[in-house]
């Protein structure tokens, strides 16, 4: 057997997917870890973006801070973060905040920044408060820039949230790490079709709610 | 804007070409450069991703550097299948590893119990281009330690006594231990002890395991028998009447064509003098309060031991 | 800071070693990525900027951006321990390393490209040619250095990418800075994890300024 029929027989085997510890469980583990992530990311991330692209105040602050957060290692803040804190969700979370934020950061930061002045001054001279401004002008303008820096953020998340499982989470990762511990590369390799399945279907679906969402003149 | 386009800026792109090509080529080369494979005299020394494996790898190092020979160290490989492949391979020529475990490696039905009985079946259950030289009396088995309070709490003496509790405990170890034979399949096979949870830590019983256990967030784990962190925490080793857990004498195991006969006396040599208890002294100068480099701590055992 | 002095020796050979594992894939993948770029392009012919309006070009232009974009689905971690299957190689060769982000800064390098080649006005390219410029040398005496600014701004940021990617080498014993990571938590020594976040961040800030200054050199013409 090769090694793309040995992944299949690991794909179909007797409860691959049901079971405990099967497909499925490891799969929402690896959406719900994904999604708090991403949640508090942008819990950080969009106002900090909103307020210096509506301001321009801190400009050179941001682009420094997400060009120096792109340069941190996550498996450094992770094997630190679980030293302080022990097992459990805190540490991993906390390491894989600070790899999204600079992704979208960067995108509703320069989204919001690259909205034409002059489209700006106008609705304030037809006395838009600032606050309409931010959301009836510049947001629907910045879309499509923040949803690239949203979309990009998945990406790196959803690849990146693998490595949770380098201490005791679940998630995809659990058959990367425990195929490595045992060399088991036909686990390996299902492991990478998954996480890059989940990926790439996850980026469709944002690609079609950022259709739906964004107003049809800046498409 | 205006675009002055001349010789000089030919030129620079061209030297740009010139100089990444350069640099790539001795990327390629740069395997060798960096003894990715065993070269002329040198042995290769590899050890696991713990850390008493590391130490035990720059012990070798550093005696066969003392007795002339010269060696370097390929530190952290992974797990046994990993440094198994690399040794078969030949990438490294030696490999600390303990006697129980690798036999089941390879034999996983063996009968072998005693530390003779393993030492003389080893041989034969290697694959062909391996082997192993002479055990050393230093023991570090793998074992399932609990707090005292859980020991007391559930009146623990021995892993069978696990077993009535099976329900209520999630037992913390590296992943590979979901799949060893002395792992989660004997635990069942031997004792009936079926954990409700296994907890995968990557850390090699290192700090995060024994705080987990600290914290109750595990009620069992699988700790070296030397980590100076059973003794310091007061926690307790479950006795292992049916030995699980075989007999693990420290042997190197060897590529046989990357060792020469010099280099297999001096491992020889170091094997014989190696002791349990200096195990747990290097494993607590190395991971313990004075945090020596494994390096150093080697060194200064073999000046004082290898005369 | 203690365990830092007793072990610079250490620390300055893993960051040699790291810097040999950032630098060489992002050559080595620069070379390759800028000529897939070109191609995505299509012929510039003059009087028509670009195939980039026929749906052949499209369509070729989607295609090798989005092929591009699919390897980033795939974690770090598993292109390096896949790699040895793949290659043939050594679990412990550099080679796997060296491979598995020479193919990131691909993914990284096409899509930054193909934008550089698009930066540059097609005006320009027809006046070149109006001066009596080939084909062959109008790309590279023309189109490739005007190119080269937006081409820089992508290389900065494959290269950040690429030094925080290396440590994770160190999970299958690839040595690098990483080694700092898995050995400091196996030792429960915060202060050897934060050496290495440290000075991974000092190797990217270093780079990511000699980076800036090579394109501020290259470009000269801009302020002439």
């Amino acid at each position: 057997m090769n090694i793309f029929d040995k992944t299949w027989a690991w794909f179909t085997a007797d409860g691959a997917w049901t079971d405990s510890g099967g497909i499925f469980q490891r799969l929402l583990e690896h959406l719900g870890y994904s999604g708090l992530i991403l949640f508090f990311a942008a819990l950080i991330a969009i106002p900090i973006g909103l307020w210096v692209g509506h301001t321009g105040k801190g400009e050179n602050i941001v682009v420094g801070v997400t060009g120096a957060l792109r340069a941190l290692p996550t498996l450094g803040l992770l094997t630190l973060f679980a030293l302080w804190m022990g097992l459990g969700l805190t540490a991993p979370v906390i390491a894989l905040v600070i790899l999204a934020i600079s992704p979208l950061l960067a995108g509703v930061y320069s989204g919001i920044a690259a909205v034409d002045p002059i489209t700006v001054d106008a609705a304030r001279a037809q006395g838009m408060t600032e606050w309409q401004i931010l959301t009836r002008v510049e947001l629907p303008l910045a879309a499509p820039l923040i949803f690239g820096g949203l979309r990009n953020a998945t990406l790196q998340v959803i690849a990146t949230v693998t490595i949770m499982a380098y201490i005791n989470l679940g998630g995809l990762g659990r058959y990367l790490i425990d195929g490595l511990a045992v060399r088991d590369y036909p686990r390996m390799v299902a492991a990478v079709v998954l996480v890059a399945v989940l990926a790439l279907v996850v980026d469709a679906l944002l690609a079609l709610i950022q259709r739906a969402l964004t107003s049809p003149g800046t498409r | 804007m205006t675009v002055n386009i001349n010789r000089r800026h030919l030129l620079g792109l061209a030297g740009i070409g010139a100089g990444t090509l350069a640099l790539s080529a001795c990327g390629l080369s740069g395997e060798t450069a960096f003894g990715s494979g065993s070269t002329g005299d040198t042995v290769i020394i590899g050890s696991a991703d713990f850390t008493e494996s590391q130490i035990i790898a720059e012990i070798y190092a550093a005696a066969l550097n003392k007795r002339g020979l010269t060696a370097e160290t390929r530190p952290a490989i992974g797990a046994r299948e990993a440094y198994i492949g690399a040794l078969q391979e030949g990438t490294v020529g030696v490999v600390p590893d303990y006697s129980g475990n690798l036999l089941l490696y390879f034999d996983a039905q063996t009968k072998a119990q005693t530390p003779e009985e393993i030492m003389k079946a080893l041989p034969s259950a290697l694959s062909d281009q391996l082997s192993v030289l002479d055990p050393s009396p230093a023991e570090n088995k793998d074992s399932l330690v609990v707090t005292s309070e859980v020991a007391q709490k559930f009146g623990l003496k021995s892993i069978a006594d696990l077993a009535a509790h099976s329900s209520e405990i999630t037992l913390g170890g590296p992943p590979e231990f979901a799949e060893r034979s002395y792992g989660l399949p004997g635990l069942k096979k031997n004792y009936g002890f079926e954990p409700a949870k296994f907890s995968p830590i990557n850390d090699g019983g290192g700090p995060l395991t024994v705080q987990a256990l600290i914290d109750d967030q595990v009620q069992t784990a699988d700790l070296f028998s030397t980590d100076p962190a059973i003794v310091k925490n007061n926690f307790v080793v479950l006795e292992d009447p049916k030995n699980n857990f075989l007999a693990q004498q420290v042997v190197p195991v060897v590529n046989a064509k990357q060792v020469s006969v010099a280099a297999a006396d001096v491992l020889n040599e170091v094997s014989a003098l190696l002791k349990t208890e200096d195990l747990i002294a290097l494993n607590d100068r190395v991971s313990g309060e004075e945090k020596a480099n494994p390096t150093t701590a080697a060194k200064d055992w073999v000046d004082q031991k290898l005369t | 800071m203690n365990w830092l002095q007793s072990n610079l020796q250490h620390v300055g050979e893993l960051t040699a070693l790291h810097l040999l594992q950032s630098i060489i894939p992002v050559i080595i993948g620069t070379i390759i990525a800028v000529p897939i770029a070109r191609f995505a392009m299509g012929r510039r012919r003059d009087g028509r900027s670009t195939e980039r309006t026929t749906s052949a070009g499209k369509l070729r232009r989607g295609l090798v951006i989005n092929s591009a974009a699919l390897l980033y689905t795939i974690p770090s971690l598993a292109l390096f321990v896949l790699m040895p299957l793949v290659l043939g190689t050594s679990i412990t060769s550099l080679l796997n390393v060296y491979v598995a982000l020479t193919l990131y800064v691909i993914a990284m390098m096409v899509r930054s490209a193909v934008d550089a080649f698009d930066s540059v006005s097609p005006v320009t390219l027809e006046a070149a040619t109006a001066m009596g410029y080939r084909t062959t040398r109008r790309f590279w005496a023309v189109e490739l250095p005007l190119a080269v600014p937006v081409m820089i701004a992508g290389l900065r940021v494959a290269l950040v990418s690429n030094i925080s990617m290396v440590s994770v080498g160190a999970v299958i014993g690839i040595q690098s800075l990483g080694t700092l990571f898995t050995d400091g938590l196996r030792r429960d020594l915060p202060a050897e994890i934060i050496t290495g976040i440290v000075a991974t961040v000092l190797l990217a800030l270093v780079l990511d300024r000699l980076l800036a200054l090579l394109g501020s050199f290259l470009t000269r013409w801009r302020t002439a």
